[in-house]
């Protein structure tokens, strides 16, 4: 009976007789597996790759590829027409509704010549032509622009003739142009599309650690196996510091296979088509991973919380499919309020994790700074969570399954 | 030795416990006998300090469980009313959980999980993952995962519910033998021809309250009835809830 008293190192073995069991029964689990080795964290990799070569491929196709434009009263503007063809435009045959038609999706576009175009073009008039499309369709901007660009060159070009034709300087009539400036690098235009990734990292730890964090609080009740374990003699935060564990042990696991399976489809994102440089080798991991440590027991914590308040494994799910749509939010707040990051931005949970990873794809690094605000603030984020799940492990309620 | 004094507990308005005292003795079997909602799973719940008791002293071999919950918890094998068994592991790997859990060394594991597994006659099962055990397997698995680490008071929450005359036998021959051991069992049910069966004491528990707190024997002759079951409709003043 006093056996207890004679071995001192028997209260330090909870933790990790915990996780080690927790993690061994989750292994023979498939569901887990398959949520936490194979879909998570593979699926994003392949879809995010999958997208961006779709979209780059297909901006630039059309960039290339002769446009076919419907043109109404071509015979009226021969020149113009002309301009177009040697832009790379193929004129159609006209439409009897081009209106309808650009509705239908029948057309991208379509331009419209007025019958007055010659009267007006011989006295030196201005002369209208119509691009009717329907900008609600992602598809026509590209078009729209380029069409637009080739008849505003065919104006400026035949207006310099008019003015050279009078003697006078066709820099008369542009006191003012434009030039632009884009300081924007290879890298930072990757940023753009790269947006969603800081998204699907935070979804990746998210989803490994999902099952764990429900089976071992609601379902570890719903099963009733949760009073005869609290019947043991190791205090419940140590039970729930070895739960946490193995949540965070897998969510880690799943985050490393999603970075693992980045760094290798990433080599088919054709980012040099678009003059980009986008670097998803083994330092961008580890980097991610350095800045995702904090945040995986940040999320194991909140998942063990919301878990432990749900009356049975069902409410759980439901509860963090909920809970998974607040790490959208970073992302979000910084696509309608395109702000400077400030030092203080890297503080806050996924916000930092978000701007640090944007930081890293943009090839720039993280600042020590930002990288100790990141990690610290997190980190006491984590804390403060894992505090309260605690507290909530030591409510009576908690073990009652019936 | 388990001593209970003066326990009450409530849950909102309703008195699950009102002032419950007990003791049950080494080397005796200690019945806890009541109807359904009697208060019977509450009470023993105090006694494993899965909750507080409102008012009132829970004492395990002396320890106050109030102060010292893990030295109580040390001191006694627990077989709660929720059984709840690890279905992913084997009944070999759901033992040796618990043993790591109360501290015991490997080699004290290895021997303790094997006597318990040749008493309790589940050489066949244990290395068979749980899920799908009988209900008989289920029970066998949680006493030697609660009695792994040697404890001198076993509490066994309605052990019998649901096993069929076999199982209950041999269940009751196991309770016997951890008697003779000289260790103190207090076991709860609300079938009286088991409680005579087996106690040496019976605390008969309703409403809350403990209204008879005797030997079978002594019980009968307070009560005036030869037969124990009149005597306990008698005692509890109504014969709802209890099962013959």
């Amino acid at each position: 009976m006093n056996k207890m008293e004679t071995h001192p190192l028997r209260r330090s073995r909870a933790f990790l007789t915990v996780f080690l069991k927790e993690v061994r029964e989750n292994l023979r689990d498939r569901r887990t597996l398959i949520s936490a080795f194979l879909t998570g964290p593979l699926l994003t990799p392949l879809l995010f790759t999958m997208l961006i070569s779709f979209t780059v491929n297909r901006e630039l196709d059309k960039a290339e590829q002769p446009l076919k434009v419907p043109v109404i009263g071509a015979q009226y503007a021969p020149n113009l027409v002309g301009a177009l063809k040697a832009g790379g435009v193929l004129p159609q045959p006209a439409l009897a509704n081009p209106e309808q038609a650009v509705r239908d999706q029948q057309a991208d576009l379509v331009l419209r010549i007025s019958a007055g175009y010659p009267k007006a073009w011989r006295k030196g008039e201005p002369v209208q032509v119509e691009l009717i499309y329907d900008s609600s369709q992602r598809d026509s901007g590209t078009s729209v622009d380029r069409v637009t660009k080739l008849v505003e060159n065919y104006s400026r070009q035949q207006g310099a003739m008019r003015l050279v034709a009078r003697g006078l300087s066709p820099a008369l009539a542009s006191p003012v142009m434009v030039a632009k400036r884009d300081q924007a690098t290879a890298q930072s235009r990757a940023v753009l599309m790269f947006n969603m990734l800081p998204y699907l990292f935070v979804l990746t730890i998210f989803i490994g650690g999902m099952y764990l964090a429900i089976d071992l609080t609601a379902g570890e009740r719903e099963r009733q196996s949760l009073e005869p374990l609290f019947a043991n003699p190791v205090p419940r935060w140590k039970v729930f510091l070895g739960k946490l564990a193995a949540i965070c042990a897998f969510s880690t696991a799943s985050l490393v296979i999603c970075l693992v399976a980045f760094s290798v489809v990433g080599r088919f994102i054709p980012t040099d088509k678009l003059g980009m440089e986008v670097h998803l080798g083994p330092s961008f991991a580890l980097h991610v991973l350095l800045l995702q440590l904090p945040l995986i027991v940040l999320l194991g914590a909140l998942q063990s919380l919301v878990a432990a308040f749900a009356k049975s494994y069902r409410e759980a799910q439901t509860y963090l499919s909920l809970l998974m749509m607040v790490p959208i939010l970073p992302s979000i707040f910084l696509m309608v309020m395109p702000i400077k990051p400030q030092h203080w931005m890297y503080a806050v949970p996924l916000l930092g994790q978000h701007l640090g990873i944007l930081d890293l794809v943009r090839g720039e690094g993280v600042g020590a700074i930002p990288l100790a605000l990141c990690l610290a603030g997190t980190s006491l984020a984590a804390l403060v969570a894992a505090l309260v799940t605690m507290q909530l492990y030591r409510s009576e309620r908690l073990a009652i399954s019936g | 030795m388990i001593e209970v004094k003066d326990l009450h507990k409530a849950f909102g308005a309703v008195k699950a416990v009102d002032g419950v005292s007990f003791t049950a003795r080494d080397g005796e079997i200690t019945g806890l006998l009541g109807p359904n909602g009697a208060g019977k799973t509450t009470t023993l719940r105090m006694l494993y300090t899965l909750m507080k008791p409102d008012r009132g002293q829970v004492l395990v071999d002396g320890v106050d469980a109030a102060t010292d919950a893990l030295t109580v918890r040390r001191h006694q094998g627990v077989l709660p009313d929720a059984r709840g068994l690890y279905k992913r592991l084997t009944a070999r790997e759901n033992i040796d959980y618990f043993a790591h859990l109360q501290g015991l060394p490997d080699d004290e594991v290895r021997s303790r999980r094997e006597a318990l597994i040749e008493a309790l006659d589940m050489a066949d099962i244990a290395d068979r993952r749980t899920e799908g055990f009988s209900q008989g397997q289920r029970v066998k698995t949680a006493i030697a995962r609660a009695l792994v680490h040697d404890p001198r008071n076993v509490i066994l929450d309605e052990p019998t519910n649901g096993l069929d005359v076999m199982a209950t036998r041999a269940l009751r021959q196991f309770m016997l033998k951890l008697k003779a051991e000289g260790r103190c069992v207090l076991f709860s049910s609300h079938i009286m021809q088991e409680v005579a069966a087996l106690c040496d004491r019976i605390v008969v528990i309703a409403h809350g309250r403990v209204v008879a707190d005797e030997t079978p024997d002594a019980l009968r002759a307070q009560t005036g009835e030869a037969n124990l079951e009149e005597a306990f409709v008698k005692l509890i003043g109504t014969d709802e809830g209890l099962a013959a």
